[in-house]
């Protein structure tokens, strides 16, 4: 019984994903009416400048957002072990409030309050110093960053208080300097749970579809591109780039898991 | 002196980054949306500097959005909870120890990728030419799902039980099994044994993924989108209107402020409603 169920749950699971797969191989020029095998709206698809400017800002995105949210999140998480009182509790109340203001309002507030930041400085800035300051690329990874710190400081930190104490004191009474012990001892420990974040991170900046909708300026990132193609009708050549995409982010989740448990496993060995 | 000032140093070094991020990403645009709220509309779009609490009181002018959030998404959790829970049972009872990750990682996969394409795809399945075409094959006619509530719960359930199962899991997968043994030795029924002591003690993991889910269904845009179809639209969606079609910030700031708002009071009496069920004070928010 339960079993038939379980089978049920991956068949709903992935019956939608299959479709888009399956699809982007017809022939024919219809999204849903299959005329037979063809790889070329792959082809068409990475021959179009539009999708692959798109993509390309959509990667350089990911992996700056990836890259400073793996940091500042260790770094954050490292800071707040250190502390105790208002500090940890702020910290604590602002990492929280970072994932549960919906990604919507993140991407409406970041907007509205730069917009008008950029109203009364452009004014100066332009006739002065050539500069005109506006949304874009650099905003997207700012408000993807804010997120993903949290989620990486959330992350490290579990691991942090999962570690055994006695590694450090034990360096510490080796006279390792504070710097030594932290490199040779504290980071590989954390080494994984960093990792996981920073492909977490890239995932969900990669496929990030509404903070970017509201804070890219002129710039179009993939998911920005797809849901415009999605509104004016859809060809093969999204099924193409839909399922390079799902397959992409597929084998990072699976990674990051497998990174995951791996270092839950060193840990507790 | 120096002894203890150099390490608060550090500290304070190292929380700096993230300290920047918060002021001005978080917490500066928040305090705008909120100053935003109480201004007016500028003629051609925009804000001009006001204070009226006019934006709140036409708050009702979207009240549809509202009304459909608020309760599709608790409806939408609810349904995500029940389907979840079998498949988070199965995993963790009936599955053998060597296979489950890999099978929990199976469903959890989805999530992860692309949200756009995934309600796309049940944009097709749902619609017209899909699922009603199938079952007028066998004589069911007159069916219209695609931007319909069911539609939108549909799609809720689909894009939320790859988050929902694992929290069920682990709660489960902690139980331990002499305690079923023991209730069924005491001669109660499975379905007493259910009730009595498996699904209070998995509590906790459904109240974590009932939180996650709740939380991401209240700010969804892409779902009403897609499968409602602007028929039955969420708060995003009008939020998204305001924004960057009628551009009236004023108003959206007010919308903005009643959702969050919103959301805040319910998970705050939702958690302890929850700490009271359960005294195990776990919110394991990732």
């Amino acid at each position: 019984m339960l079993r038939a169920y379980a089978i049920c749950v991956y068949i709903f699971l992935y019956l939608p994903i299959s479709l888009i797969v399956f699809f982007s191989f017809n022939a024919g020029k219809y999204a849903m009416s299959w005329e037979g095998f063809s790889v070329f709206w792959y082809g068409k698809a990475f021959s179009n400048p539009l999708i692959m400017g798109a993509l390309k800002t959509s990667v350089i995105i990911a992996l700056s957002t990836a890259i400073l949210s793996a940091i500042i999140g260790t770094l954050t998480a490292l800071g707040l072990e250190r502390t105790k009182g208002w500090v940890r509790i702020t910290f604590d109340a602002l990492i929280y409030i970072a994932i549960m203001v919906p990604g919507i309002v993140i991407g409406i507030s970041t907007l509205i309050a730069f917009v008008s930041l950029f109203d009364v400085v452009n004014p100066w800035l332009t006739p002065t110093l050539g500069i005109k300051l506006q949304m874009g690329t650099w905003a997207v990874i700012a408000a993807h960053v804010l997120f993903n710190i949290a989620v990486v400081a959330l992350l490290v930190r579990a691991r942090l208080q999962g570690m055994d104490r006695s590694l450090v004191d034990a360096s510490e009474d080796l006279y390792a300097t504070p710097l030594g012990t932290f490199r040779q001892v504290v980071l590989p420990l954390l080494a994984p749970s960093i990792l996981a974040g920073f492909l977490l991170a890239f995932t969900f900046s990669f496929e990030d579809f509404i903070i970017a909708y509201f804070v890219s300026g002129p710039d179009t990132t993939l998911p920005i591109y797809i849901f415009s193609s999605i509104r004016r009708g859809v060809t093969p050549e999204i099924n193409a780039v839909g399922s390079v995409v799902l397959l992409t982010s597929f084998v990072l989740l699976i990674l990051a898991q497998a990174v995951l448990r791996r270092g839950e496993k060193t840990a507790r060995a | 002196m120096t002894e203890t000032r150099r390490p608060k140093l550090v500290t304070a070094l190292l929380l700096a980054p993230a300290g920047v991020f918060f002021v001005f990403l978080l917490l500066v645009p928040l305090a705008v949306v909120l100053l935003f709220s109480f201004g007016e509309r500028a003629p051609a779009g925009g804000y001009v500097p006001a204070f009226t609490l006019q934006n709140y009181m036409d708050l009702p002018a979207r009240g549809k959005a509202f009304f459909n959030t608020l309760t599709l998404a608790p409806l939408g959790t609810l349904l995500t909870a029940i389907f979840a829970f079998p498949m988070a049972y199965f995993l963790a009872v009936k599955t053998s120890p060597k296979r489950r990750v890999a099978m929990l990682i199976l469903v959890m996969a989805p999530f992860w990728t692309s949200q756009l394409l995934r309600y796309y795809a049940w944009m097709i399945i749902l619609g017209n030419k899909g699922l009603p075409s199938w079952l007028a094959v066998v004589g069911i006619t007159d069916v219209r799902i695609i931007n319909t509530p069911w539609a939108v719960l549909i799609g809720a359930v689909y894009g939320f039980l790859p988050l929902m199962v694992p929290p069920i899991y682990v709660s489960l997968e902690k139980l331990d099994k002499r305690l079923l043994e023991a209730s069924a030795d005491l001669g109660a029924t499975p379905t007493r044994t259910f009730f009595q002591v498996t699904l209070p003690l998995a509590l906790p993991g459904v109240a974590t993924g009932s939180m996650l889910v709740f939380i991401l269904l209240m700010g969804d845009y892409i779902l009403p989108q897609f499968l409602g179809g602007g028929k039955v639209f969420f708060i995003g969606n009008a939020l998204v209107d305001l924004f960057l079609q009628s551009r009236n910030w004023p108003f959206g700031a007010a919308v903005s402020v009643a959702l969050v708002a919103i959301m805040f009071v319910t998970i705050f009496f939702y958690m302890r409603f929850v700490l009271s069920k359960t005294d195990t004070r776990r919110a394991a928010l990732v």
